[in-house]
C-alpha cells in the first residue's frame, strides 16, 4: 500500500515506513536512545530528501522522548535547573544550526554536510561503543571486576568562572561548559535531526560529572524542548517537516519502543552495546560508501529560489 | 481527462460563418491564416493519486491555402507550459575522493513542466533559428543563466543536463505525432500531463507554421489545482508554517504521552 508524502513529494510504501519506525523504536527502547541518529539515515536511504528527513526526524524524536521524560519527571530523577541551563544553550544552538542549515541548502551543500556529519558521528560513536563493549566482555570472561571510572580529580572544566550550584546533581560547576554543551547539541539537532542523547549522556557523565541517576532524565528534558523548537523553526523556515511521515514513524516508534524495553531488560549490557555499536557503524559505512561511489548522474536540478 | 474530449466544436463552428462572410475581393488580396484553439475546461483538478493523463486540445486553421494544406505544408505545434520559476543545475565533481557539488548554473524563468506535441518532429518543421526565436521545442526553450557564468563553454553542458534531467523525470515531454488533422482545417492535439505536474497556471500555446515559416499562434490559460488531504497539508505547511509546526509538535507530544498511558495499563 503506497501513501503520498505531501512535503517529501513522493509516494512510499507505508509498511516500509512503519517497519523502519518500529525497528528503530524497538532499538531505542532496548538501548535507551532516542533513535533520531538511526531514523534520519534510514529515511535518506529510502530516497526521502535529506532536508525533509532531518526536519521530520527532529519531530519524531519529540514523540520518542516524551514517555521517557514523563517517567523521569514522576520519579524526580531530573535536574530542572541544570536542564534549563542546558536548554538555554540548546535553543541558541538550534537557532544558529537552522541558519547554517538554510545557508548550506542555498549553496547546494546541505546533503553532503548532513552525510559527512553522520559518517563522522556514527563512525566515532559506533567505534567507541564497540571497543568499550568488547573490552567489557573480555574482562567478564577473565572474571576481572569491572572498574568504574572514579569521578575523582578536578579537570579544566572546574576551573572556569561563573560557577553555579546544582543541588539535585550535587555539583558546583561553571555554567560555561553547560551552556556550551547545550549549544553544540542544539546545532546537531537542527542539522542532523537527532536528539543528541548519544553525545549528551556521556558528556554529562564524564565532563560535567553529573550523577548517572539524573543524567538521562535531564538530557531527555532538554531534548524534548530543543527538538520541539527545531521542528517549529524548520517548519517556518524550510517548510520541510512532513507531518504524514512523522506521524507514521511516531506511532510505529512508540509501540516498537515498548517491546524494545522488555527485550532490553533480559539481555546483557555489553552484548547489547556491542550489537548497537555494530549497527551504528554499519549505517555510517553505508553513508560513507554513498559519498565515494560515482553517482548515477553528476548533475541535479533544483527548481525555485529557496528563501 | 476524457471529459475534455468533447471539446469546443461549438467554438470552431462559431468561427466558420466568419470565414463564409468574407468578402471575395479577388485573389490578389491574401487573407492571413488564423489559428484557433480550445479546451473544454479552464481548470483541471487533480488528486494526489493522479497517475498522469492526456489533455486534448482542439483547434482550427482558418484561411489556409487549400493546396498547401493538401500537400502537408502546414504544421501545428501545441505546447503546454507549466508555471515559470528559476531552476538551478548543479554538477558534482570528485574532491578528496568524495562527490561534491562543485559547479552550478541558475536559469531564469523556465517552465517547471513542458509538454509539446506536433504534426512531425519539431526540428523538421522549421530551422533552428525560427524555433529558437519563439522558444518552441524542448531543445529550443530559452535557458538564460542568471549572474556570473564563469566559463561560457560550460553553458551548453549545463543546458543539456537540464533538458536531459527534466525529460527523464517526465516533466518535459515531446510527442512528434501528437497533433493530427481530422479535417482539412481541424486538428486535434494530445498533450501528456505527467503525474508530478506542478500546481498553478499553465499555458497552452499553439503555433502554426507554413512551409517552415511561422505564421500564427494562440494562447490559452489552464489552471491546474491539486485537491485532497495531501494538498491541504502542503498548503498548510506553506501558508501557516508556524501553526503547522506547533501542530506537528503537539501531535508528537500526544503520541508519546498516549503510548506511555496505554502501555502502562497492560
Amino acid at each position: 500500500m503506497t501513501i503520498y508524502l505531501p512535503i517529501a513529494e513522493l509516494s512510499v510504501n507505508i509498511f516500509v515506513i512503519l517497519g523502519m519506525g518500529a525497528a528503530v523504536g524497538f532499538l531505542s527502547g532496548m538501548f535507551g536512545v532516542g533513535g533520531g541518529f538511526l531514523i534520519t539515515p534510514l529515511l535518506i536511504f529510502y530516497n526521502i530528501p535529506p532536508v525533509v528527513a532531518v526536519a521530520t526526524g527532529a519531530n519524531q524524536v519529540v514523540a520518542s522522548s516524551v514517555s521517557g521524560a514523563i517517567t523521569h519527571f514522576r520519579r524526580g530523577t531530573l535536574d530542572l535547573k541544570l536542564g534549563t541551563i542546558l536548554l538555554i544553550g540548546g535553543l541558541a544552538g538550534a537557532t544558529v544550526g537552522i541558519w547554517i542549515f538554510s545557508l548550506l541548502r542555498r549553496l547546494g551543500q546541505l546533503d553532503l554536510i548532513i552525510s559527512l556529519m553522520y559518517v563522522v558521528f556514527l563512525g566515532t560513536v559506533g567505534g567507541l561503543m564497540l571497543m568499550e563493549s568488547v573490552n567489557a566482555m573480555r574482562r567478564a570472561r577473565r572474571n576481572e571486576p569491572v572498574t568504574l571510572r572514579k569521578p575523582g580529580q578536578h579537570s579544566w572544566v572546574h576551573r572556569l568562572p561563573l560557577k553555579m550550584r546544582f543541588k539535585k546533581s550535587t555539583i558546583y560547576i561553571s555554567v560555561i561548559p553547560v551552556v556550551a554543551l547545550g549549544f553544540g547539541i542544539g546545532i546537531l539537532t537542527s542539522i542532523m535531526g537527532v536528539g543528541g542523547g548519544f553525545i549528551m549522556v556521556p558528556a554529562m557523565i564524564y565532563l560535567l560529572r553529573v550523577p548517572t541517576n539524573v543524567v538521562v532524565g535531564t538530557s531527555l528534558f532538554q531534548i524534548i524542548f530543543v527538538t520541539a523548537y527545531t521542528t517549529v523553526v524548520q517548519a517556518t523556515t524550510n517548510y520541510s517537516v512532513d507531518i504524514v511521515l512523522a506521524f507514521i514513524l511516531m506511532v510505529a516508534g512508540v509501540i516498537g519502543a515498548q517491546y524494545g524495553v522488555r527485550v532490553g531488560q533480559k539481555l546483557r549490557g555489553e552484548q547489547l552495546r556491542a550489537l548497537l555499536g555494530l549497527l551504528v557503524l554499519a549505517v555510517g559505512l553505508r553513508l560513507a560508501i554513498a559519498l565515494v561511489v560515482t553517482p548515477a548522474d553528476v548533475y541535479s536540478v533544483v527548481v525555485g529560489g529557496m528563501n | 481527462m476524457r471529459r475534455l474530449l468533447p471539446a469546443l466544436f461549438a467554438l470552431l463552428f462559431a468561427a466558420l460563418p466568419a470565414a463564409a462572410q468574407m468578402p471575395m475581393l479577388g485573389d490578389s488580396i491574401e487573407q492571413r491564416e488564423r489559428l484557433q484553439i480550445g479546451v473544454s475546461t479552464t481548470e483541471i483538478a487533480i488528486t494526489s493519486d493522479f497517475a498522469g493523463a492526456d489533455l486534448t486540445v482542439f483547434g482550427s486553421v482558418d484561411y489556409a491555402d487549400e493546396l498547401l494544406m493538401a500537400i502537408g505544408q502546414y504544421d501545428v505545434i501545441v505546447a503546454l507550459e507549466g508555471p515559470k520559476d528559476i531552476a538551478t543545475v548543479r554538477k558534482k565533481e570528485r574532491l578528496f575522493g568524495i562527490w561534491v557539488n562543485r559547479r552550478s548554473m541558475t536559469f531564469e524563468h523556465v517552465p517547471e513542466s513542458y509538454a509539446i506535441s506536433s504534426t512531425r518532429a519539431v526540428d523538421s518543421i522549421a530551422v533552428d533559428t525560427a524555433l529558437n526565436d519563439r522558444g518552441v521545442g524542448i531543445a529550443h526553450l530559452p535557458l538564460i543563466p542568471i549572474g556570473f557564468v564563469g566559463n561560457a563553454a560550460n553553458l551548453g553542458e549545463f543546458r543539456d543536463a537540464y533538458r536531459r534531467l527534466k525529460t527523464g523525470s517526465g516533466l518535459y515531454a515531446r510527442d512528434t505525432a501528437g497533433v493530427r488533422f481530422v479535417s482539412p482545417s481541424l486538428f486535434r492535439a494530445s498533450l501528456r500531463l505527467p503525474a508530478n505536474i506542478p500546481n498553478g497556471v499553465h499555458t497552452v500555446h499553439a503555433y502554426l507554421f507554413k512551409s517552415g515559416v511561422f505564421v500564427a499562434d494562440k494562447q490559452l490559460l489552464l489552471r491546474v489545482v491539486k485537491t485532497g488531504l495531501e494538498q491541504a497539508i502542503t498548503d498548510a505547511a506553506h501558508e501557516r508554517p508556524f501553526l503547522y509546526g506547533v501542530f506537528a509538535v503537539f501531535l508528537a507530544l500526544v503520541t508519546g504521552w498516549g503510548a506511555s498511558v496505554i502501555f502502562k495499563k497492560n
